[in-house]
């Protein structure tokens, strides 16, 4: 297989739920190995949608999704991505450990290699000496943080993330911000980031899909050229704010109240 | 990285034990109360003459040290006491209602997780579930015994499957709501993993049922300490406390105190089976406080 095989391609694709709702129609996207994409939109534009047809979670109604190359049928078969909701997810009954470990159990990864593997991502997420903790002592930033923990724990080369920081307040999700984008750099997946925050998504991404609604379409694309690594100085530079501005304009044009 | 502190402090041993003993201080006031109220009824009752809903006197009233006082009394001049009787009569009793009460939560359980697996099934099977528990205990106690008595059952194992009758439903029926308790994000959690359906239950249904479980545990252990005493009375046991309880009623005008100490030997036997319920709870779930039924 080739170095450059995308790591998500979306083919004409179209849902309509059984409703009668149109909730996305004639997606085409390829996103690249390594890229941080956000999509962007409107409430009702299907982007949580098309992040869970890429997961497979749900089937879309026409069109092809290919993970790493495969079906997304086979690519979740295959644990090729890790996913990230809105809400942690966590299970109360475990530990901040064992939760991590969730998937590592299910793939029948040894005792010792889940809790070496545990152990580098409390590392990664930086909350080492919570191990023992049960979620619901935590804040809701730590809590995310376990989450995204959970996803990376595979290792997986894709990472979904539906909204994860938008329960968290402005000054959490700044920092939160700030991380996920050193682990991404640490971990070199690739990252399909769901968000209805402009700044967010132009402050991590390396491409925000703007997206429109009724019925869900792609509106338009801007590659952010910031300088990498982003730092908390990007939010202040003049080119954020003409990034900034663009994403706005785009969801104006189609159709989005934008305030 | 920006240190963020526990929200909640973690409990220690000491705040434990305060917390116990506030609560056995609890316990022991509100018996006194009720000890004061009994009384108190009882003295105004009997010099005001009061005959509604009943006439206030020692045979309908004892006091409560009387029927203490008769524990320690011998039964027959010169035999053992009655707290002595009392005692093996609650053991057999008790052994029937635990084995009943492990068996009723087990098929309780097993019919949870085969429910929780096919709609067809819970549509089809609910009702029947449902109507065994319409119809009377005292209706279907003696063709219990009867008919495992024809089998060369014993008739004690007649009682637990009788107790088991009143045991199996709540738990069937807690059991079954914990299983389909899950949230959606928590089983598209699993899906992602690609989790088969042996994995989402046993990481993820059967611990989230837990809490639904003990709630159904606690109900089903006194439930199944009342249906070994009342299976008891068909079968014509004299061995526990529902045959007891059947024998001082027909001396009741003569010796009430030891129907009345009967019952609170019965109200202990069902509060044992209580507290080992709990003390298991505490023991084994691990849940955020607010989720702890």
């Amino acid at each position: 297989m080739s170095a450059t095989r995308p790591a998500v391609s979306i083919k004409s694709l179209s849902k309509s739920f059984k409703t009668g709702v149109t909730a996305l129609t004639g997606i085409d996207l390829e996103v690249r190995p390594r890229e941080f994409i956000s999509l962007i939109g409107p409430s009702g534009c299907g982007k949580s949608t098309l992040l869970r047809i890429i997961g497979d979670l749900i089937e879309p109604s026409e069109g092809t999704v290919e993970v790493n190359g495969k079906p997304a049928h086979r690519a979740r078969l295959d644990h090729d991505y890790g996913i990230v909701f809105q809400e942690a997810v966590l299970y109360d009954w475990r530990t901040v450990s064992k939760n991590i470990a969730l998937p590592l159990e299910l793939l029948k990864w040894s005792r010792d290699k889940r809790a070496a593997r545990v152990r580098e991502l409390l590392e990664l997420v930086e909350l080492e000496g919570f191990e023992d903790n049960h979620p619901w002592q935590l804040s809701g930033g730590m809590q995310q943080r376990v989450s995204i923990a959970r996803a990376l724990s595979f290792d997986p080369a894709l990472l979904l993330m539906d909204e994860p920081f938008g329960a968290l307040d402005e000054m959490t999700r700044e920092r939160l911000n700030l991380e996920l984008l050193r682990i991404w750099d640490a971990s070199g997946s690739t990252i399909v980031f769901v968000t209805h925050s402009i700044p967010e998504a132009v402050f991590l991404s390396t491409r925000v899909v703007v997206m429109s609604a009724r019925p869900g379409r792609i509106a338009g694309i801007v590659d952010v050229d910031l300088p990498q690594p982003r730092t908390g100085r990007t939010r202040e530079e003049p080119r954020f704010f003409e990034l900034v501005t663009q994403v706005r304009e785009l969801l104006a044009a189609g159709g989005a109240e934008v305030t | 990285m920006a240190a963020i502190a526990i929200e909640q402090p973690r409990r220690t041993r000491g705040a434990d034990t305060a917390r116990g003993a506030k609560r056995v201080a609890l316990v022991l006031v509100g018996l006194a109360v009720f000890w004061g109220l009994w009384e108190a009824y009882r003295w105004i009752g009997e010099r005001a003459g009061v005959t509604w809903p009943f006439t206030v006197d020692d045979t309908n009233m004892p006091h409560i040290h009387e029927m203490l006082r008769v524990l320690t009394k011998p039964l027959q001049p010169g035999g053992p006491t009655l707290l002595h009787y009392e005692w093996h009569w609650a053991l057999f009793t008790g052994k029937e209602a635990l084995v009943g009460f492990l068996l009723g939560g087990a098929i309780g359980f097993a019919l949870a997780i085969l429910l929780a697996h096919s709609r067809i099934l819970r549509r089809g099977l609910l009702p029947y579930i449902v109507i065994s528990q319409t119809v009377p205990i005292l209706a279907i106690a003696p063709m219990v015994v009867l008919g495992l008595g024809t089998k060369g059952v014993e008739p004690w194992i007649a009682v637990s499957v009788i107790a088991a009758y009143l045991t199996f439903f709540p738990v069937a029926m807690n059991t079954l709501r914990g299983l389909l308790s899950p949230d959606p994000r928590s089983l598209e959690l699993m899906r992602s993993y690609a989790a088969s359906r042996n994995d989402v239950l046993w990481k993820l249904r059967l611990p989230a049922s837990l809490p639904f479980v003990f709630s159904a545990l606690k109900i089903s252990a006194t439930a199944s300490v009342i249906g070994a005493i009342i299976g008891e009375t068909p079968a014509s046991i004299q061995d526990g406390l529902g045959g007891a309880i059947v024998n001082f009623n027909q001396y009741y005008s003569t010796a009430p105190t030891r129907l009345w100490a009967t019952n609170i030997v019965c109200a202990a036997l069902g509060l044992a089976f209580f507290a080992a319920v709990l003390i298991a709870e505490r023991l084994i779930l691990r849940r955020a406080p607010e989720n702890i039924a």
